[in-house]
């Protein structure tokens, strides 16, 4: 009965996964080099409607229909970055997964690096005041007063050695 | 030289950061800017709802401040919108309706159920004129000034409130400019 129930399970799992598989379309390509196109765009491609979602795993209508879109341009010869302007030209910078690089777009791209940068300077000014201020750098002022500590210090130390005495 | 204030930097730039991404956090992310808002309304050339031989285009919009709603019969939240563009009618707004990825039937059985709003009804079975307005799901609306350029753009159904808050106001402004 278990068993059975099991294979049940098994069998409608494996059913559902077919199902999901054939609702993706495949749109079929002559040549090798647009469908090697088309597959790394639909993967570049941002599902509008969707929160964070290629359009070539996304099943939503937009992305079917933005699928086949991108089949037709290709098909019609255009570029890369053409199929790509296309789609932004219609639903903004969001359907890009790599924003292009311009003026809205540099704080993103550069801000790491500026983070980095200024990390770097920081460090760099640190080790320099730690270098400064090692030991051995001490004053004229500074040596002596460290001397007459030193000596004051050692003075009750020797009587504490041996308390009996 | 005392530089101790260099220390709280960090905390500034941590406070910085809370703060927007705070504010981004209230944000629906389902609403986003139209790239189309100050371009031209796109070119198209789209059969009447009511009679597949008339066709409805670009030139037609000219003249007038029009709203364009994209909608469909299979989309709920469109039924809920019926009451605002039947409201928006009666205030004078011209609307075209764009019919998206709907058949005639079901959409005309739609209509004489909820409601006529629409001056021009076109019908885009295919959602060719909802692609190049960059349309993700109905409801969407985008008011066009009389020169035919996008001037205003509304993700997801009109509510009540939106009509005399954000519709019509932005409906005057285009209109008197």
């Amino acid at each position: 009965m278990v068993l059975f129930l099991r294979l049940g399970l098994i069998l409608t799992l494996a059913l559902a996964t077919l199902s999901a598989r054939a609702a993706i379309e495949v749109h079929t390509f002559d040549d090798p080099a647009l469908e090697a196109r088309y597959t790394r765009l639909i993967d570049e491609l941002r599902c509008p409607k969707c929160q964070n979602e290629s359009i070539s795993a996304s099943n939503s209508m937009i992305s079917k229909d933005m699928r086949a879109q991108v089949a037709t341009l290709l098909a019609q010869g255009r570029s890369d970055d053409a199929v790509k302007a296309y789609m932004v030209k219609r639903f903004g910078d969001y359907v890009l997964y790599d924003p292009r690089l311009e003026a809205r777009t540099w704080l993103l791209w550069g801000g790491p690096l500026l983070g980095l940068l200024l990390g770097g300077v920081i460090i760099w000014r640190v080790v320099r005041a730690r270098r400064q201020s090692a030991p051995g750098q001490l004053s004229a002022p500074e040596r002596a007063r460290l001397e007459a500590l030193l000596a004051a210090h050692d003075e009750p130390s020797r009587s504490r050695e041996h308390p009996n005495d | 030289m005392n530089r101790r204030w260099l220390l709280f930097i960090p905390l500034a730039g941590f406070l910085v950061l809370a703060v927007m991404l705070w504010v981004g956090l209230g944000k629906d992310p389902s609403s986003r800017d139209s790239a189309l808002i100050d371009q031209p309304m796109p070119e198209f050339s789209l059969t009447a709802l009511d009679d597949p031989t008339v066709t409805i285009e670009r030139s037609d919009l000219l003249g007038h401040v029009t709203l364009v709603n994209v909608w469909g019969s299979w989309c709920p939240t469109c039924k809920d919108e019926m009451p605002q563009l039947l409201a928006l009618r009666k205030a004078g707004v011209r609307i075209l309706g764009v019919d998206y990825k709907d058949t005639r039937v079901d959409a005309r059985d739609f209509l004489n159920r909820f409601g006529n709003p629409f001056e021009l009804s076109a019908f885009d079975p295919d959602g060719t004129l909802g692609l190049d307005l960059g349309v993700y799901g109905a409801p969407e609306s985008f008011i066009i000034d009389a020169q035919g350029i996008v001037r205003y753009h509304h993700t997801g159904y009109i509510k009540p409130d939106d009509v005399k808050d954000t519709i019509l106001p932005e409906i005057q402004s285009w209109s008197s400019s």
